[in-house]
């Protein structure tokens, strides 16, 4: 019995139409989300959530007034998925619709694991410059660097989420603790005591003369968090000295532990690449007599060492590279003209909206047509 | 007789067509000519007749100047400015600013002369309101800003051609050209230390130094590439031209011609003027022929004005319509015999839409959307289509008037896009792909043509059952308000197809720009809007949850939501679509919704209430 009304609940097409329209609800206050928390923070909290919140200014709890994007999503996939297997038969009248529907699932799948795995980043890089790494747009990471051996650079790299959670870190290749006393993830430095600003309580490196403060997190899309945090790094014996480390420093402070040096450095997070990009030549075309930007290209060096291969490739405006199951886009540039930045996406499901989109339409001008060709034939009567 | 009826009022307006491409030669000065001049101007070629337009367009708010059309407008502010000083070209509403600039009340256009007295009050305060934000802005300040922009471009554009004060401009350059051998030569003696004729160098110096502004200010570039250059692209401006001649580069007859057109056209000898002319396009025929071709045909068009005519004849055609409706049980012969006029209105009005169009497409070498401006253009276009496609299915004159309608209101809107000046711009960047333009663009506006063709249908059928009895008479075996049903499922089962094949392919466009097929982009959020909105009317009704009012209400609402997307959204300032915020559009977007909602109360009343219902059935079929 309530099995039966459960079935029937979650088959019925009352259960699409709200679902439709609190999606239009959500999609709408979205957009309008999206204006003052940014393009990111508006789509963490609408549409990558199960809930949306709501909490007065300043209070520590909160309830859920809507439903997200990803709750809305299941609940949509599910009553495709059970109207289908209870209600619809495969005649050949409802064809389309089937095709139509299979279509829906394989876009809402297709974009659950591109939401799940798709993995962004960019690549900066300068005329002349080669880089074998791109680097994350709003996320750093600590990197430890073992330079003892001039051949040979070991790396250790905390993310940030790690970071974020304070205490203690423990790696077996390094021969100390890392411990993380403080963590701003948006932060500003400064040389002397500005107001806002603490003192950084360091005792060893830059950080013993400067001032920092925490500051809110960015919202703009065309800027990013600038974190900075305190480490002690400890070992069983003693403690080395406790550091400043911030992506504002810009370059990494040396210490030696235990007969090594190491190099330490709060940097954009780094997605390595089995091959290298160097850029040639970056263009920024524009109309004749105008400054409408008409076209911006990346000639670029491609090299990659365990195959040998070794060519040029040009990227511009809607060209993509699309090599090692990764896609690197004209993204911005250097106001000089003189370096480029590519995004690079790592998405094994993007080729799902493009199977969805024909199935789709195939089922849209299937049905369409089968509805259309006895009207018109009725009207001829 | 009764058959030849419904063509007469299409056969006047057909001939009044036809009859304006008809012009009788030039008396005096010969301007249609100049108009046809190709010049460079926004990364394309264009006639000087398009820079007059579009200027004005900016300037004034009209393509004319009074009598005067906007070439000859143009010819004398580039070869008369202190007379042009004296049109009152400048459109000035806002009280403050004419406070400020202690212009009169009372007029609508203020001369250059009037405001020049207060020029610099007026570029202070425009430095400090270019200072605050876009959206912060007062209604003052931006048309502080507005005014400041089009002082920038009339004063460009008298820098364009000659020096100013200057009458004789050909007597001019011959001296020039006569000061350069001793100015060059007293120049290298300079450099070298050696003695030198000072006056000599100083003649050289002040027609440098003149031609310096012009090359510096000039608005369109008017000397096309020189041969020999490296790219068709290439073109210069007059000062360019000018100030090259003394590095050894040739004076391109291009200058020599309009500076015998500046002195004629000074003189008064309008048989100068039209031989310099004459000579100028002849040179152009032999070394320019696809500039010289772009500049016609663009004139040519500009002249025909085809989305002004297609609206004058959807005005007339509603209206018909309307009483043919409204007449539908009154007279049904008069009736009959309007909706077939109006018919053959609407499809002369979108025979002319469609030229237009095409035109537009050919000389742009562009699918039909490019900007805002061109897919007010297309949505008024589609609904016309699916107008006259329901008309011919449903003959009751409802495809009609809600053709016409739609075509008329989607070109008043086109025409007051246009006030931001050229509408055939060149496209930034990533919008420089034809496939893309054809398939995603084309196919979300027919996407949005559709929901709002679905949604007039639904203002239609509130206003005919409220306030007349209609929707319960009966053409043929079906009542009126079933037709409308009817028409408006099949739209919507139309604009869902379209919307969502056009949404779908967006993402596949942004997948291949730049590598997400979804991004949660503002304009992106406002197609899923329609699609998704399409799709809960389509549910609710194979659910039969809705029968035809609520059908006609959901498809009302359609309009709110397209309007959203395709205004509101560029409104909100952010995400990779937006265009920049557009103040004085968010009062009508606004009044807009604010409407609909209205219609969908009215379309909740009580059956009890509406006209149409209350009678228990209509009177016999016509």
């Amino acid at each position: 019995m309530l099995l039966e009304r459960l079935i029937k609940f979650f088959t019925s097409l009352r259960l699409t139409v709200v679902l439709l329209v609190l999606s239009l609800v959500l999609v709408f206050a979205g957009t309008l989300g999206e204006v003052h928390l940014g393009l990111y923070k508006a789509q963490t909290e609408f549409f990558r959530s199960f809930f949306i919140y709501w909490h007065p200014a300043n209070a520590a709890w909160k309830i859920p007034i809507f439903p997200g994007g990803y709750l809305l999503g299941a609940a949509l996939l599910l009553n495709l998925i059970a109207a289908h297997t209870s209600r619809f038969k495969l005649t050949r009248d409802k064809i389309g619709l089937w095709i139509i529907h299979a279509g829906l699932i394989l876009l809402i799948l297709g974009q659950l694991a591109t939401d799940m795995f798709a993995v962004e980043s960019q690549m900066h890089l300068r005329e002349g410059q080669m880089k074998n790494y791109s680097e994350s747009d709003r996320l750093d990471e600590l990197a430890i660097s073992d330079i003892t051996d001039p051949k040979l650079e070991t790396v250790v790299a905390i993310p940030e989420w790690l970071l974020a959670k304070k205490g203690d870190i423990r790696n077996n290749q390094l021969p100390f603790v890392v411990r993380v006393k403080e963590f701003y993830a948006n932060s500003l430095l400064s040389t002397n005591a500005a107001p806002g600003f603490a003192r950084v309580n360091a005792n060893s490196g830059l950080g013993t003369a400067l001032w920092w403060q925490q500051v809110p997190r960015e919202t703009a899309m065309d800027r990013r968090d600038v974190p900075s945090t305190l480490v002690e790094l400890v070992t069983p014996q003693d403690s080395l000295g406790t550091w400043l480390v911030s992506d504002w420093l810009g370059h990494s402070q040396t210490f030696t532990a235990n007969g090594h040096t190491y190099q330490l450095q709060l940097r954009p997070e780094r997605f390595y690449l089995p091959f290298s990009l160097r850029l040639l030549q970056f263009h920024h075309d524009v109309y004749e007599g105008t400054d409408i930007p008409k076209n911006f290209s990346s000639q670029l060096l491609l090299n990659r060492p365990d195959t040998g291969e070794h060519r040029q490739v040009l990227i511009y405006m809607n060209n993509p590279l699309r090599y090692d199951g990764r896609t690197f886009y004209q993204a911005s540039f250097d106001t000089d003209n003189q370096g480029t930045i590519l995004q690079v996406v790592k998405n094994p499901g993007w080729l799902t909206p493009y199977l969805a989109c024909i199935l789709i339409a195939t089922g849209m001008v299937v049905q369409f047509l089968s509805h259309l060709v006895p009207f018109l034939r009725r009207r001829k009567q | 007789m009764r058959r030849i009826i419904p063509w007469i009022l299409p056969a006047i307006f057909a001939a009044w067509v036809l009859s304006t491409l008809h012009h009788s030669p030039e008396t005096g000065f010969h301007t249609r000519d100049f108009g046809r001049l190709p010049v460079l101007l926004n990364g394309r070629v264009q006639p000087l007749d398009s820079v007059a337009r579009n200027t004005l367009l900016q300037i004034r708010e009209r393509q004319s100047v009074g009598d005067l059309s906007a070439t000859a407008w143009l010819m004398e502010t580039m070869m008369k400015p202190d007379a042009a000083d004296k049109q009152d070209v400048f459109r000035i509403d806002n009280f403050e600013l004419l406070n400020m600039l202690q212009l009169p009340e009372a007029q609508k256009y203020y001369s250059f002369s009037q405001i020049q007295p207060h020029l610099d009050d007026l570029t202070r305060e425009a430095q400090r309101a270019n200072n605050v934000e876009d959206a912060n802005r007062t209604a003052f300040q931006r048309q502080l800003l507005k005014l400041d922009n089009a002082l920038e471009i009339y004063q460009r554009l008298k820098l364009s051609l000659c020096p100013p004060g200057t009458t004789d401009f050909a007597g001019q350059l011959a001296a020039y050209q006569q000061a350069i051998p001793a100015g060059v030569a007293a120049a290298q003696a300079q450099e070298a230390k050696k003695i030198y004729d000072q006056a000599a160098l100083n003649r050289l110096l002040d027609f440098l130094s003149s031609y310096n502004d012009l090359s510096k200010y000039a608005y369109p570039l008017m000397v096309p590439p020189a041969t020999g250059a490296k790219s068709r692209a290439d073109w210069q401006n007059i000062g360019q031209n000018l100030m090259s001649v003394v590095h050894g580069n040739d004076l391109s007859p291009a200058v020599t011609d309009y500076a015998a057109m500046v002195t004629a056209y000074n003189q008064n000898q309008p048989a100068a003027f039209n031989q310099a002319l004459d000579d100028y396009r002849h040179w152009l025929g032999e070394w320019f022929v696809p500039e010289n071709r772009q500049g016609v045909q663009e004139f040519f068009f500009n002249d025909f004005e085809p989305f002004y005519k297609a609206m004058v004849i959807y005005v007339t055609a509603f209206l018909l319509a309307i009483i043919a409706l409204l007449t539908f049980a009154l007279a049904p012969k008069l009736s009959e015999t309007l909706r077939r006029s109006a018919f053959w209105l609407v499809v002369l009005g979108g025979v002319i839409h469609t030229f237009g169009l095409v035109f537009r497409m050919w000389l742009e070498g562009r699918p039909p959307v490019t900007n805002l401006y061109s897919s007010a253009i297309f949505i008024g276009w589609g609904c016309v289509i699916l107008g006259i496609i329901l008309e011919r299915v449903f003959a009751v004159g409802l495809g009609s008037a809600v053709a016409s309608f739609a075509g008329f209101v989607t070109l008043v809107i086109a025409h007051n896009l246009s006030m931001d000046g050229d509408t055939m711009e060149m496209l930034r960047a990533v919008l420089d792909t034809n496939f893309w333009l054809a398939t995603h663009v084309v196919v979300v506006t027919l996407g949005y043509a559709s929901t709002f063709m679905a949604g007039l249908l639904g203002v239609t059928y509130v206003l005919l059952g409220l306030f007349t009895p209609l929707l319960k008479y009966k053409s043929g075996n079906l009542e009126l308000g079933k037709v409308l049903a009817k028409m408006a499922y099949g739209i919507v089962c139309f604009a869902a197809l379209f919307s969502f094949t056009g949404t779908v392919l967006g993402g596949i466009w942004a997948d291949q720009s730049w590598g997400r097929f979804w991004g949660w982009d503002p304009k992106e959020n406002g197609a899923l809007l329609i699609v998704l909105w399409n799709a809960a009317i389509l549910h609710a009704r194979w659910g039969g949850m809705i029968r035809e009012r609520g059908l006609m209400n959901m498809v009302i609402f359609g309009n709110i939501v397209t309007s959203w997307s395709w205004f509101g959204v560029n409104m909100l300032g952010i995400g990779l679509h937006s265009y920049g915020f557009m103040a004085a559009a968010f009062w009508w977007l606004l009044a807009f919704v604010l409407s609909q909602v209205a219609l969908i109360l009215l379309g909740m009343l009580p059956t009890g209430m509406w006209k149409s219902f209350r009678i228990p059935s209509g009177p016999a079929s016509a």
